[in-house]
């Protein structure tokens, strides 16, 4: 781990353009997550090739890539869904707050609590909005009275800008509403454990432009808050959204920077010619 | 990361950028035409082709009009991005600019008819060479647009040196003549106009060079080190109009 760090400053890489090794670390702001030489092999397959990445806490991260590149794959390290996949092997190291996430010691639920998780499509539980969001506090003993969980439900929502929408009907079944309701239901589910980091692939992807908006302006919101990671294709909402952005390309990071250096001037010719439409 | 001139995955895009590419090279052309017309008109007294250089100001004017529309519609559609966006306004400004140019060829040529003498004074002598610089910048400055050509850019910026030493120098000489000749002070002072005229010219091929360097590299060009011009207080902030 530590000859990557340090071949990004060897003098060797500093002339290197088209190969370099990306950078960890895109600027400044307090580290939040880190990940070292992270492979991952599903059966004997690789889908991510040693990847270093630094997550800080006051940007939106942003992984674009080709369709199979491996961003949810990665995505999914940081959380340890992969867990939940038979086949999946994670090597390498990835830190929260510097402890490793996949020591022995390390307690998934619990993991899974501080690192939450928005999905591409909505996956409300078939219970009252009340309960979905209720369900995390309850299951993690946030709440010691009635009044308190109210309140955790009132704020998650008020934090997923839903609350308006639904504060007069919270007994109906979360399934009941739109698509882009569902959606920031799930964020202000995710809010409600209090995580550290939420971890959003393609939250956008099944919602109209106006719903998009509104998830866009959420994020914003949300930043500085909780160190949020998006995957996101559409390239437009990267560069909207984060303020940090990694390219990935069969399974390796190609490139990790501020975003409008990016999306201006990126350094790598693969990454140019992924934003600029020139891929394949 | 340079623009390789590689093609989009929408073939669309493609045709437009390089309907605007081909709009930006005709302007070019036109503006360094109406520079030289100028001129011609300048020495031969011809008012003949005085009067062209200033209605054709009109197609380049509608030119740039048309490379903004095209522009602007290209960036609404189709979202460019990196190396693709940079061109682009690259390509909005620049045809701001190059019409600028047409606007000072125009001005030099509006002269042609209110000055008889003008060619017969001594200083004038230095115009001819002048202009020829100054046409050469625009036409490299353009030439380094159609081949994104950084190096060429900053070469044309490096040479813009030669333009506003030639003015000093007719700045310089005209004054002297002026004293010497004071029955001549208002054609010399129309001498000295037509040379700030093509100094600008200079200047503004310079700033197209600029674009074109930053639409290929990413990054601004590197400053330029003047030096102290004496005659640079004398400049109007003139528009060119
Ligand atoms: N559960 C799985 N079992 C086996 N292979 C998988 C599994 N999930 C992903 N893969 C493979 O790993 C690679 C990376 O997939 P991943 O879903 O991470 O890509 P992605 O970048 O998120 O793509 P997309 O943009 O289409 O969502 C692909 O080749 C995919 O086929
Ligand atoms: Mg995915």
């Amino acid at each position: 781990m530590t000859e990557l760090v340090d071949s990004t400053n060897s003098s060797e890489s500093y002339t290197m353009t088209e190969s370099a090794v990306p950078n960890i670390s895109a600027g400044d702001g307090p580290l939040k997550m880190t990940t070292r030489n992270v492979d991952v092999f599903y059966g004997d397959k690789q889908a991510i090739n040693g990847v270093s990445i630094d997550v800080t806490m006051d940007n939106v991260t942003a992984f674009i890539g080709p369709s199979g590149c491996g961003k949810s794959t990665f995505l999914r390290c940081l959380n340890r869904m992969n867990d939940t996949i038979p086949i999946a092997k994670v090597t390498g190291e990835i830190t929260l707050e510097g402890e490793d996430i996949y020591a022995a010691k390390m307690d998934v639920v619990q993991l899974r609590a501080r690192v939450g998780m928005v999905f591409q499509k909505p996956n409300p539980f078939p219970k009252s909005i009340y309960d979905n969001i209720a369900y995390g506090p309850r299951i993690h003993g946030l709440a010691t009275s009635k009044d308190e969980l109210d309140n955790i439900v009132e704020t998650s929502l008020q934090r997923a800008g839903l609350w308006r929408e639904v504060q007069d009907r919270l007994q109906d079944s979360g399934t009941a509403l739109s698509g882009g309701q569902q959606q920031r239901l799930c964020i202000a589910r995710a809010i409600a454990v209090d995580p550290e980091v939420i971890l959003m692939d393609e939250p956008c992807s099944a919602l109209d432009p106006i719903a998009t908006a509104k998830i866009e302006e959420l994020i914003h919101e949300l930043r500085g808050k909780y160190a949020i990671v998006i995957v996101t294709h559409n390239m437009q909402q990267a560069a909207r959204v984060s303020q940090r952005t990694a390219f990935f390309h069969l399974g390796t990071l190609v490139e990790y920077g501020v975003t409008s250096d990016i999306f201006t001037n990126p350094t790598q010719e693969k990454t140019r010619d992924y934003i600029t439409g020139r891929y394949g | 990361m340079a623009n390789t001139g590689t093609e989009h995955t929408v073939k669309a895009f493609d045709t437009d950028i390089n309907e605007l590419r081909g709009m930006v090279a005709e302007i070019g052309g036109r503006s360094e035409q109406a520079i030289a017309k100028a001129m011609r008109a300048l020495e031969k007294h011809d008012l003949k082709l005085a009067a062209e250089v200033v209605a054709e100001d009109k197609i380049i004017d509608e030119l740039e009009k048309r490379i903004d529309e095209l522009t602007f519609q290209t960036i609404a559609l189709r979202a460019p991005m990196a190396d693709d966006l940079r061109e682009l306004i690259a390509t909005f400004k620049i045809s701001g600019v190059v019409e600028r140019i047409g606007d000072y060829a125009k001005n030099i040529a509006k002269r042609v008819p209110v000055i008889a003498g003008t060619h017969k004074l001594g200083p004038a002598s230095l115009l001819p060479s002048m202009s020829n610089i100054a046409s050469e910048l625009v036409r490299d400055s353009l030439e380094a647009f159609a081949r994104r050509d950084a190096d060429l850019a900053l070469e044309v910026s490096e040479r813009d040196q030669i333009v506003d030493d030639f003015y000093t120098s007719i700045f310089r000489s005209v004054i002297t003549y002026m004293i010497e000749n004071p029955k001549d002070i208002g054609e010399a002072a129309h001498l000295l106009f037509i040379a700030k005229n093509l100094e600008r010219i200079g200047d503004h091929a310079t700033n197209v060079a600029e674009m074109v360097y930053f639409a290929a590299r990413g990054e601004p060009m590197p400053e330029r080190d003047r030096g102290e011009n004496p005659t640079d207080l004398l400049e109007e902030p003139s528009n060119g109009k």
